[in-house]
């Protein structure tokens, strides 16, 4: 697989409006394209996939940014370019001030130590052919963070504790657990390294509601006794909302809106946030009953041919003309509010 | 303890005049596994009226598919061991007649919907020989008549452009247009009752949006009973009229979305309505969320299968299991201390 810079004129960065406390995490414009080839002996490119195309975020210590947006819209493929399992286009990663995009793999290595990852799958995440404790205990032995072998017998107890499992679980094999406890062994290990950052990639998606609550009731409480920051990316708004501090939607590889929590919940600018909110029936009759709900036309475009203008113009309820002419920037609204319409003008004059 | 079923179940029913379109009375299936055996549905026992939208909601394994493949007798055999009790479609017990008779009920009688369309959809035919052969079937309509009543078919799913798209192959549409495909399918044969099992899960909120709203307008513009499957306690809330949840293979909680939703009676649903972030309320810090883990359904716990997880439990629990019973109008709850958990639960909603 090639990853092509991108050919684009690159968009002025967005100047990100944030709070003052210097972010952990710094991605300006980064671009993920992946070439699409035909061909037997000699093989052309006869497309590209534009899945990140141009994405801007910060995210401060201690911070839990949410990205939503609906399957193909880039989500995974920016989290693996931050860690630079995608190589990036074009564009900056900023981890702790330093950058990423560009540095080979064993300057990664002291890097990636701070940064764990959990993946949406239990199952096809955790070798099945280690133990419980191993699993949890490997970033402890690519690191050397264990001093002897009672400090790593020690440390990975410690870490199944933290995480509710009980440490006698250690001689266990992966498929002796239940998909939630296969979670709580997915974060244990990725803590085990003392990260600052957890890319948590529909980490709790395919969990029952109880045990999906529990998972969330953990990832806040390690987070308040850690200082870590998030980013945590998921389908579910209404999960979302609920762990972000900060919320950033995307479609078709671009950021469409984002805002404090709060304001995105309550004040979504962008059409498309407005119907994703919309989309999503809560559990309350009385409410779901009495209440409207925006239905959007037809599919996701192909991100190998996105529309001309606005992504989102082919299914818009308020597009014009002049969305499917014009490809609306990331704008600042409002402090720490931004969102890519060109309808959005009203904002804050209502 | 059957008995006392049965009784208060007459009891809520006896307010209603015209005999229900199914009646599932005291229905058990079980596995043979290597685990020994599983009681997948431990008898249960429901009603669906003509025309209404009935809710079956509670998280994975708790016996939802079970349930509705038994009522169609699509449960596979092996590893099927018992199917025991009454399936009563329009006063016919389902689980009497021979597998001929059976398969006119199938599609003519009972529609069914499935989570993944691709396995319900021979990838290796047209779409338009897909809906074409059941009219064949169950209407006998042929040749040029087939084919314009599978277009209009088609379009009333809201597939553009569908005289064209009836030869297209599965694999060229998108997840969306395969379940409505399946639905224009379902809906071919004029069923009285469509049962949609997880039709929606596999798909992104603003499809799962467009099908549930097609779905909810068909069966209502035909007057069809509906019976949606889910997890998602959202999407019982905004289409059924009355819903039953299920925990390790039995009905624990009936009665109207506003009785079961507003003032639930059973910790179980109490427990599950606490695990869901919600958008209609403001955000909480922390989620409050069932303890524990489901019972390995080869070794159900004795007593009340919920107990072990549950906060109400006393020492009777472990006895007896709680059977269902009224706990006001027609709503029912199988534990024995409903009164004061429904009274909690009023207090936390003020
Ligand atoms: N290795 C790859 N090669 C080609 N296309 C890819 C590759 N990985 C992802 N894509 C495409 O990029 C787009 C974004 O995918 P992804 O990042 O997985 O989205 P999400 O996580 O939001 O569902 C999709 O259209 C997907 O098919
Ligand atoms: N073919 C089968 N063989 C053995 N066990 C099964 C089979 N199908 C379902 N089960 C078991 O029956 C129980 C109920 O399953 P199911 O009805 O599919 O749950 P739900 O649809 O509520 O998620 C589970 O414990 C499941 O493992
Ligand atoms: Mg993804
Ligand atoms: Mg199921």
């Amino acid at each position: 697989m090639t990853i092509l810079a991108s050919t684009n004129e690159p968009k002025a960065a967005n100047d990100y409006v944030g709070s003052d406390s210097t972010p952990l995490l710094s991605v300006r414009d980064l671009k993920v394209h992946f070439p699409l080839k035909r061909g037997f002996i000699v093989q052309r490119e006869v497309a590209r996939v534009r899945a990140v195309d141009g994405i801007s975020f910060d995210i401060r210590p201690g911070e839990t940014l949410g990205l939503v947006g609906e399957s193909g819209s880039g989500k995974t493929t920016a989290a693996k370019a931050v860690i630079q399992l995608n190589k990036p286009g074009s564009g900056s990663v900023k981890f702790e001030g330093q950058e990423l995009v560009g540095l080979s793999t064993a300057a990664m290595r002291p890097i990636r130590r701070k940064m764990g990852m959990v993946f949406q799958d239990p199952y096809g995440s955790l070798n099945p052919r280690l133990r419980a404790g191993d699993i949890v205990g490997e970033p402890l032995k690519v690191h050397g963070l264990a001093g002897s072998r009672d400090d790593y017998r020690r440390q990975v107890a410690s870490l199944l504790s933290t995480v509710g499992l009980s440490p006698a679980m250690s001689e266990r094999y992966p498929n002796e657990f239940s998909g939630g406890q296969r979670q709580r062994l997915g974060v244990a290990r990725a803590i085990a390294a003392k990260p600052s950052l957890l890319i948590l990639d529909e980490a709790v998606s395919a969990l029952d509601v109880s045990i999906q609550a529990q998972i969330l009731n953990l990832l806040q409480d390690l987070q308040e006794q850690y200082n870590l920051a998030y980013l945590f990316i998921a389908h579910d708004l209404s999960v979302v909302r609920h762990i972000s501090h900060r919320v950033a939607v995307m479609y078709l590889g671009r950021i469409v809106e984002t805002a404090d929590s709060k304001d995105l919940y309550e004040q979504p600018i962008h059409p498309y946030t407005q119907a994703l909110l919309s989309a999503v029936p809560t559990p309350n009759p009385i409410h779901e009953r009495s209440r409207e709900r925006i239905i959007l036309r037809g599919d996701l475009p192909s991100p190998l041919a996105p529309p001309a203008g606005c992504g989102f113009s082919t299914r818009c309820p308020i597009a014009t003309t002049a969305c499917s002419a014009t490809d609306p920037d990331l704008r600042t609204l409002a402090p720490n509010k931004q969102a890519a319409c060109l309808l959005a003008d009203g904002y804050g004059s209502a | 303890m059957v008995r006392h079923e049965y009784a208060s179940y007459m009891t809520a029913d006896s307010t209603i005049n015209s005999p229900p379109l199914l009646q599932v009375r005291d229905l058990r299936t079980s596995f043979n596994t290597a685990e020994g055996k599983i009681t997948a549905v431990g008898g249960v026992s429901f009603d669906v009226r003509h025309g209404e939208t009935l809710g079956l909601v509670g998280e994975s394994g708790c016996g939802k598919s079970v349930s509705a493949l038994s009522i169609m007798r699509l449960v596979p055999n092996p590893p099927r061991i018992i199917e025991s009790g009454e399936i009563l479609f329009e006063g016919i017990d389902l689980l009497k007649i021979s597998d001929s008779e059976m398969q006119s009920i199938r599609g003519a009688g009972i529609g069914m919907i499935f989570q993944e369309p691709m396995s319900s959809l021979n990838p290796v035919l047209t779409i338009g020989r897909q809906i074409t052969e059941p009219l064949g079937v169950h209407l006998g309509l042929t040749g040029a008549a087939a084919e314009n009543r599978a277009a209009e078919l088609l379009e009333m799913v809201g597939i553009a452009d569908s005289r064209r798209r009836l030869s297209d192959y599965p694999h060229q549409m998108s997840g969306g247009q395969r379940q409505r495909v399946m639905i224009a399918i379902a809906l071919s044969c004029e069923p009285k009752l469509l049962i949609a099992d997880e039709a929606t899960t596999a798909l992104d909120v603003t499809i799962q949006a467009q099908i549930l709203e097609l779905m909810k307008n068909l069966t209502t513009q035909f007057g069809t009973a509906l019976m949606i499957i889910t997890h998602n306690l959202g999407i019982i809330a905004r289409y059924a009229d009355r819903l039953n949840v299920m925990y390790a293979g039995k009905i624990r909680e009936s009665g109207t979305a506003e009785q079961v939703y507003l003032n639930p009676g059973h910790p179980y649903t109490v427990g599950l309505l606490n695990s869901v972030p919600r958008l209609d309320r403001p955000a909480s810090d922390r989620l409050d969320p069932i303890e524990g883990e489901i019972p390995d359904p080869a070794n159900l716990p004795t007593g009340c299968a919920f107990r072990p997880r549950c906060r109400w439990a006393t020492p009777g629990c472990e006895e007896s299991e709680p059977a269902l019973e009224q706990l006001g109008g027609r709503q029912m709850v199988a534990c024995f201390e409903s009164a004061s958990v429904s009274d909690s639960v009023e207090i936390a909603h003020q």
